[in-house]
């Protein structure tokens, strides 16, 4: 589903990635590790088409990024640290907007049926800066899969959340798994990454320094060998 | 036929956010009601010579009411980075510059709207000219200005003094347009026999419009990079 070979992106004078080949497979749901500074985010920002790659190839689905980028946006879910949505729109709004803009059919059903799913259909028609950080997570997320995207791409989806909305983002990302997604998350959060994901990928300075998969969610094993890349050589 | 879909929707988002909040079109509109009521002081409208002053007004007020919606238009988009939702959409950067185009027109058109009658009113000034050409010259100053205006502003929007920085590099650029309309304009309102001369500076302007436009839709793609 995604192919990168030797990536590099350079900003000013510095080298953020350092030639990163990674390959994923449609439906494997992937936790990307690493110490802050390591490039994590640049990658998905990458993939998300938001940062052009100073060299390297991208294919998702096949097709090459530099040349169709908008049928690979069609693709994709973002959800980074922001929530990217309208203060002043009610999520119902903020969702039809997001929806008529990817070309969603019956968007204002759609919208509702999600709003639902993550919980807040009693302040659908609600300006979201009234919201709490975990409400708005909770309309992000919608806003991510409005499309049905058969790409997340998460960027620390976790921080900041409360049981609950931990709890319905994880299954979103089950159930969008279930639909065929593929999913890549950029996260610190080990224990979310054991649980939801069966691969992951630690970053250090740019470069890919281990790549393995995980069997019965065990923590235990992912820290070990975060430890072992990151804390155990710095 | 995309570019022009999704650029609807984002100019309907933009109108439909002004509807709620009312922060630019209400600003706007109160800047060019204080400018005309000081100008209306300042000048005697009984005085013959004070018709002269009008053309000049007219465009004072767009340029700087248009600036007022121009600085908003991208900073709107920095809070909450929605801005990167509208990059990781399906569509073009000059989808979403054409977006932004028309609604900053749109408003611009509605402050005109408001505001030229008022002026005339105040000034006490009897509409002797042409009509439809003086309509044509107000609607290719401001295509021209807003156009401009919307690339320079989506540019400034990542600087830190981006206010100060759009009216900096917009008035050297947009400074044959001004001078062309607001001659055209008085040629148009208060010496119409010279409508051929009027004709000239509206030619430019139109020139002006369609090569600015043109080119700073091919550029948006390039300003817009996170």
């Amino acid at each position: 589903m995604i192919e990168i070979k030797k990536l590099t992106k350079q900003a000013d004078n510095k080298l953020i990635l350092r030639g990163v080949d990674l390959s994923i497979k449609k439906g494997e749901t992937v936790a990307i590790l690493g110490p802050n500074g390591a490039g994590k985010s640049t990658l998905l920002k990458v993939l998300a088409t938001l940062i052009k790659p100073t060299s390297g190839q991208v294919l998702v689905n096949g097709l090459d990024l530099k040349k169709n980028q908008i049928e690979i946006k069609k693709l994709l879910g973002y959800l980074p640290h922001s929530s990217l949505l309208y203060d002043h729109y009610s999520p119902l709004e903020n969702l039809v907007f997001f929806g008529n803009i990817y070309g969603v059919k019956d968007v204002e059903q759609k919208a509702i049926n999600l709003v639902k799913e993550v919980g807040l259909t009693f302040f659908l028609n609600e300006p979201i800066k009234n919201f709490s950080r975990g409400m708005i997570q909770r309309i992000a997320i919608a806003r991510a899969i409005v499309h049905d995207p058969e790409v997340l791409l998460l960027d620390e989806p976790h921080t900041g959340l409360d049981q609950g909305a931990i709890s319905i983002l994880n299954n979103v990302i089950v159930s969008m798994k279930e639909k065929g997604a593929t999913t890549l998350m950029v996260t610190h959060d080990f224990k979310q990454a054991a649980e939801i994901c069966d691969r992951v990928i630690i970053v250090k300075n740019g470069k890919i320094v281990d790549d393995f998969k995980i069997e019965n969610r065990n923590l235990g094993f992912v820290s070990e060998k975060y430890v072992l890349q990151v804390e155990g050589i710095s | 036929m995309n570019l022009f879909r999704t650029a609807l929707f984002l100019a309907k988002k933009d109108l439909y956010s002004e509807l709620k909040t009312k922060q630019i079109l209400t600003t706007q509109i109160i800047f060019a009601g204080l400018v005309i009521v000081v100008f209306s002081f300042a000048f005697d409208p009984a005085n013959n010579t004070t018709k002269a002053v009008i053309p000049g007004v007219i465009w004072v007020i767009i340029v700087f009411a248009g600036i007022l919606g121009l600085n908003r238009s991208f900073i709107s988009e920095q809070r909450n980075d929605t801005m990167q939702g509208l990059l990781v959409a399906p569509m073009e950067a000059a989808s979403i510059y054409l977006g932004k185009f028309l609604a900053n027109f749109a408003m611009m058109l509605v402050v005109e709207i408001v505001s030229i009658p008022f002026l005339f009113l105040l000034f006490d000034f009897k509409f002797l000219g042409s009509f439809p050409y003086f309509i044509l010259v107000i609607f290719l100053g401001s295509f021209g200005f807003i156009a401009i205006g919307t690339f320079l502003a989506a540019l400034a929007a990542n600087s830190k003094s981006s206010e100060m920085l759009l009216p900096l590099l917009l008035f050297p650029i947009t400074t044959p347009i001004l001078i062309g309309v607001v001659q055209a304009t008085k040629i148009i309102l208060t010496n119409v026999e010279k409508l051929s001369s009027a004709i000239a500076w509206i030619q430019l302007v139109t020139a002006y419009d369609v090569i600015f436009f043109v080119v700073c839709f091919l550029l948006i793609d390039y300003v817009l990079e996170v």
